[in-house]
């Protein structure tokens, strides 16, 4: 813990920023936030979730609250690949913006709004998700949560069936000066319902922003939510985002992250599987090269017995790129014949480029089947040669290579565009990379 | 075809080669055998171009140019093959996507157009066919979860695909059962062509019962201590290798 609570001007200024008409559950819920975020300040490479995870580059940068208005944002919301979504809810510079929106094809019952809106309702499911945040040891997202003001809430009725996906598109544009934003993201999928959602981080220019998002999500009994993330914010981003879902009775999230963009990128994802049968898989591939730092640290609790979750996570990183992964299983003493999986791997493409692993294993319950493996390493000089001496290139050889390393999470995307789309992003950056 | 001449190498600073001479001519099937760690493998990898073997000296030319000087790729476009000993499986590279790029990019290098997915796939099916191959494994990654028996029959498939000039199996006969090693033989027979050549490392002479090689060469300690015609490997097969070991060092005395 640091020593000293911290008051950033900075941070007292942008909250003076938010709308001044705010009701009063929302005030306290702020003020309580922000107490909570300045009783231990930005955390520390003394702390243990953050060792390798150095946020003082993000401290010292006294970010403006940043505005709705902002120039480019219908462009950069438009760069997109998904051609037949439900929905596309856009969040700009952390406000919905209801011009940029559409929703073509929702079902009847089926709910994207923007969060602000939604907490006006006078029983707002969202407001209950929103204020249940447990912010303990989270800085970020108890700074979040400090801001607390909008975003999108998206619910997806009892046994309603989506056959596109709903995307949100996250766009944060800095102008003149360093910008903050802060959506929250609340997503309900009721009972036996069937839906994915893509959630887009986008962001442009050379100026730094910190996107500071929270996502919470609720799969009720039987229901099944695919939540792809498609992580592109521009290459001076701070990306901050602590997801945690919540996943019922025979409950299926699937979560699939790819994360290309960033200075400094923090995944914070957090699974409780609360109801017997409920699965979670965790998957995630990722690029870093330069001086970038991506950490992904995921928590998956089988609170109950007969849950199932899988997760694997593949890092391609070169430059001095340094990455962190930190995977926290835990099993509670109830939670018989659970059955956990855990799979992180990582290619290092120079000399320089670092990966800190953790696999954390917390296990009190002992009828269940946990396993984890963690490699890396370089490609694979046998396989280099098989592909060689058949008559590929070199760069062929290592482009098939990676295609085969990173396809292994991308394959399991279900939207075709946008797996396809994915695809050529991550290998356009990475064939810049070895150029 | 190919020319060697005093060639040496080593492995990990270990001198495996001590000095091969053999030249090979279009239309020849040369047979190498030997004992364990005389070298047969290490012959066929300094071939194929693999990094872990560092030649130390001698030439080999190949159609008249230094195949030395090529990397693997290059030879193998210009129509080098190895069938490996043991073939590596590559998780999440399709088996016939590989083989398709390999195809087009032997084919870009002598100038020819490229195939399109249609036209490489009618050919392949033809071709796993006649190795009595199953389809599936068209799609599956290459040689991922694949018995001993399918990786070999496998790579006698791309041989048969990529139609090289000249062919070196480097103990395609291991691990195959009588049923397989027929299939396999009569792949390579059907390759068989005046103006392609073939180097069949073996242990055993079983194979060259069904590959009949017009030469046979005896390897012991990184040197060719006899050669002679197919009557050569029924000797070894009856008297085993000791006795070549034997003479070999008898002579050096």
């Amino acid at each position: 813990m640091t020593s000293a609570p911290q008051t950033l001007d900075w941070i007292r200024d942008g909250q003076r920023g938010l709308g001044t008409r705010a009701p009063e559950w929302l005030s306290l819920h702020r003020r309580d936030a922000l107490e909570h975020f300045e009783a231990t300040g930005f955390p520390t490479t003394r702390e243990e979730a953050w060792r390798f995870t150095n946020v003082a580059p993000i401290a010292a940068t006294a970010f403006d609250l940043a505005t709705p208005e902002a120039e480019g944002a219908e462009a950069l919301a438009a760069a997109n690949e998904i051609r037949d979504s439900a929905a596309t809810a856009v969040v700009v510079n952390g406000c919905f913006d209801e011009t940029l929106s559409a929703y073509g094809a929702l079902p009847l019952g089926v709910v994207v709004e923007g969060l602000a809106n939604s907490f006006e309702a006078d029983h707002s499911s969202a407001r209950e998700v929103a204020l249940d945040l447990d912010i303990t040891g989270l800085p970020f997202a108890a700074l979040n949560a400090a801001f607390l003001e909008d975003g999108v809430h998206i619910l997806i009725p009892e046994g309603a069936v989506l056959s596109a996906p709903i995307q949100v598109v996250i766009a944060t544009l800095p102008g003149e000066r360093p910008v903050m934003a802060h959506p929250r993201l609340v997503i309900e999928a009721r009972a036996q319902s069937h839906a994915t959602i893509v959630l887009s981080f986008v962001g442009e220019g050379a100026q730094p922003y910190l996107s500071n998002v929270v996502t919470q999500v609720r799969v009720d009994g039987g229901a099944v939510l695919e939540l792809i993330t498609d992580q592109r914010e521009s290459a001076a981003a701070f990306h901050m985002h602590h997801l945690h879902a919540v996943c019922g009775e025979g409950g299926i999230l699937h979560s699939r992250a790819v994360s290309l963009g960033g200075k400094i990128v923090r995944n914070d994802l957090s699974a409780v599987l609360d109801g017997e049968g409920a699965h979670a898989t965790l998957d995630g591939v990722y690029l870093a090269d330069g001086t970038d730092l991506v950490d992904n640290h995921t928590s998956i609790d089988h609170a109950v017995a007969h849950c199932t979750s899988h997760e694997l996570y593949k890092g391609i990183l070169g430059g001095q790129a340094k990455a962190v992964f930190n995977g926290r299983i835990l099993v509670r003493p109830d939670a018989q014949k659970t059955d956990a999986k855990q799979t992180n791997r990582a290619l290092l493409l120079s000399d320089d480029a670092q990966i800190n692993s953790n696999p954390q294993l917390e296990i009190f319950a002992d009828d269940v089947k946990c396993t984890h493996g963690a490699a890396v390493g370089q490609l694979d000089e046998e396989a280099m040669f098989y592909l060689q001496a058949r008559g590929l290139t070199p760069a062929q050889a290592r482009d098939m290579l990676l295609h085969a390393f990173a396809g292994e999470v991308l394959g399991e995307i279900s939207v075709p565009e946008l797996r396809i789309a994915l695809e050529h992003r991550l290998f356009g950056r990475l064939s810049r990379y070895l150029a | 075809m190919l020319e060697i001449k005093g060639l040496t190498a080593k492995v990990e600073d270990k001198d495996i080669l001590h000095g091969i001479d053999l030249t090979v001519n279009a239309g020849e099937v040369h047979a190498i055998m030997g004992p364990n760690g005389s070298g047969k493998s290490t012959l066929a990898r300094v071939l194929a171009g693999h990094p872990g073997y560092e030649v130390t000296g001698g030439e080999v030319r190949y159609n008249g140019v230094d195949l030395l000087e090529m990397p693997a790729d290059e030879r193998a476009r210009k129509g080098v093959f190895m069938a490996f000993q043991y073939p590596v499986e590559i998780p999440g590279v399709n088996n016939a996507y590989f083989l398709k790029a390999a195809l087009n990019a032997k084919r870009k290098e002598h100038g020819l157009e490229e195939l399109d997915a249609i036209d490489f796939m009618t050919l392949v099916k033809k071709e796993a066919k006649r190795l009595q191959m199953d389809e599936t494994m068209l799609q599956r990654s290459v040689n991922e979860g694949f018995s001993g028996g399918e990786k070999k029959r496998n790579e006698i498939f791309h041989m048969a695909v990529l139609q090289p000039t000249l062919a070196v199996l480097d103990e395609t006969d291991s691990g195959l059962d009588i049923d397989a090693l027929r299939v396999v033989s009569e792949g390579v027979n059907a390759l068989r062509s005046p103006e392609r050549a073939f180097i069949v490392v073996t242990h055993y002479q079983r194979l060259l019962e069904y590959i009949v090689p017009d030469y046979v060469h005896v390897l012991s300690e990184g040197r060719i201590v006899r050669s002679g015609g197919r009557e050569l490997a029924l000797e070894l097969e009856s008297k085993g290798y000791g006795w070549i070991e034997a003479a070999a060092a008898g002579a050096r005395q």
